[in-house]
């Protein structure tokens, strides 16, 4: 009974608090530049996600995540633009890891760890050079959607709208180096072209989840809401919608939890994008494809 | 007439002791070519020399009157591990369309990246594979609900939508039953009217009723008439004692 009472108590304060937001929202511009940019990050993992769940390159996409700190230090050392940095950073982790997992002999997975080790560690190393940009570090790294400035906005609306160009132009032929690399090269598709555009597609949404969750927990966005579409529809393009509308319901959800106790957003949007994985993969347990 | 494939003292291996070493090997068009050895004898490698997927350390390869590599867009292949997971969320038709992406006898290099979805005669072309391999009323199915033998002849309709001149497939009986064996290869025998087929199989006895040659591989290549397969000659290729098993099938030819 007591158990009753607290779960209903919480469920109460937790309308209230969702109230509390939805009326800030019409009043501070701020909440309405964070759902934007939710929104924003949204459509691009929605996209990106299930590609990354179904060829299972969750390791590579953290690789390139982590390695995305080094640009993004250097470039507030050099007093440049410090997203610039990350998306140049994101894009050379890419290209290597690509490289090397098509031509090198190196193993791939020892250079995704270095990679993440060395990007955070270069990323440290600049950052603490910087006078003042402590606290910029931690909003890298965990994310701070509530302080999007608008040019970054603009930044990650032209980074969706180069992503849904691509797989709007080209989904089938990345669908088919996602599916079965041996065949899609016998069929004279350009396989390597199109891993490497797959990886810089990620790389470009690692970018645009940084506000969102900061670099560290990205995957949790890039791949849950993916996975659990997936436990649900048999086809990747509708894994692309229903990833979507999960991100944004989500970090919609993790924002407004978070705004009246002050919490910080990311973490709360990735516990919740977390518990829903393990609610939904209970649920679906033992589901058979048809 | 010049043979369609052509193998000139190939010698290929991965690093350390020779995996196919001096084959030669000449197929005529229409010709349904069975090649069987021993495990590690060089039979896949043979296929993926042929499909330009490997190059050969020593000989030269011509594939149609080119380099593999050049003309691979018009062969088939059914490989013998397909290259996805079971449970990529696929359907038989999709699995099916891919395979009309690509270069096709006349197009480009880039003709691979011409976006859009299949039109009105690429889905028929897709229905006639389909159909062609008895799958039809499958289409919708996901790949991950289909059984072996469904599965290889969704993945023949996929290499039959190119239209291929050559159809390579590598132990593509090897997760089924005897009786979907048996459809398979006498869909294959249909499908030789007006293709070459080069099949690598672990059974000769049952390869043997179906093939118009037989090419023995194990390290070295050495080609038979089926007529001419015997125990001694199994025993001489496998380099060990064979136990025989007379097996018939229901279709027995």
């Amino acid at each position: 009974m007591a158990n009753m009472c607290a779960w209903w108590r919480t469920i109460i304060h937790t309308g209230t608090d969702m109230g509390e937001f939805f009326q800030a929202l019409l009043h501070y511009q701020f909440l309405q530049l964070a759902l934007l940019a939710g929104l924003l990050a949204s459509i691009g993992c929605g996209v990106m996600g299930p590609y990354v769940v179904v060829k299972r390159i969750a390791f590579i996409a953290g690789g390139i995540a982590h390695s995305v700190l080094g640009g993004i230090g250097v470039a507030l050392f050099l007093g440049t633009d410090p997203l610039a940095g990350a998306l140049l950073a994101a894009v050379i982790a890419a290209l290597l890891i690509g490289g090397v997992r098509l031509y090198g002999r190196a193993h791939e997975d020892t250079l995704i760890g270095a990679l993440w080790a060395i990007g955070m560690a270069v990323g440290i190393l600049f950052i603490s050079r910087v006078p003042g940009y402590q606290a910029d570090l931690v909003s890298y790294l965990f994310g701070n959607i509530l302080l999007v400035p608008t040019r970054d906005l603009w930044l990650m609306g032209g980074l969706d709208a180069i992503l849904l160009l691509v797989v709007g132009l080209w989904h089938r032929q990345i669908l088919a180096v996602v599916f079965d690399e041996e065949q899609a090269r016998l069929r004279g598709l350009p396989v390597t072209f199109l891993y490497l555009l797959l990886l810089v597609l990620i790389a470009l949404t690692v970018v645009l989840l940084i506000h969102l969750v900061g670099l560290i927990m990205v995957l949790a966005l890039l791949t849950l809401p993916a996975a659990i579409a997936g436990q649900y529809v048999h086809s990747l393009t509708r894994m692309m919608w229903i990833a979507t509308l999960l991100n944004l319901f989500l970090s919609t959800l993790g924002l407004a939890m978070s705004y009246t106790p002050n919490l910080p957003p990311g973490p709360a949007i990735v516990l919740l994008t977390g518990l829903a994985y393990v609610l939904s993969t209970v649920l679906t347990r033992g589901r058979r494809p048809t | 007439m010049s043979p369609v494939i052509e193998l000139r003292n190939v010698s290929f291996s991965y690093g350390g002791a020779p995996v196919l070493d001096h084959v030669d090997l000449a197929v005529d068009e229409r010709e349904f070519l069975g090649i069987v050895g021993p495990n590690a004898g060089g039979k896949s490698t043979l296929l993926k020399l042929i499909l330009g997927l490997l190059r050969p350390r020593q000989g030269q390869i011509r594939v149609l009157g080119g380099a593999p590599a050049e003309t691979r867009h018009q062969l088939g292949y059914v490989a013998q591990h397909p290259g996805f997971a079971r449970d990529f969320p696929i359907s038989v038709r999709q699995v099916v369309e891919l395979g009309l992406l690509g270069r096709g006898p006349r197009s480009g290099r880039l003709a691979g990246l011409l976006p859009g979805r299949p039109g009105r005669a690429e889905r028929a072309r897709v229905d006639r594979a389909l159909h062609e391999v008895e799958v039809d009323n499958l289409a919708g199915r996901q790949i991950g609900s289909l059984s072996g033998g469904q599965l290889q002849r969704v993945l023949l309709a996929r290499a039959l939508v190119a239209q291929p001149r050559i159809l390579l497939l590598d132990e593509p009986t090897a997760n089924v039953d005897q009786r979907a064996e048996s459809e398979i290869f006498d869909l294959l025998r249909r499908l030789n009217a007006r293709m070459t087929i080069l099949v690598v199989s672990h059974d000769i006895a049952f390869v043997s009723r179906y093939v118009t040659r037989v090419a023995c591989i194990n390290r070295t290549l050495i080609c038979h008439p089926t007529t001419a397969i015997d125990a001694g000659l199994i025993q001489e290729l496998y380099g060990e004692h064979v136990r025989m098993v007379a097996h018939d099938h229901p279709h027995g030819h």
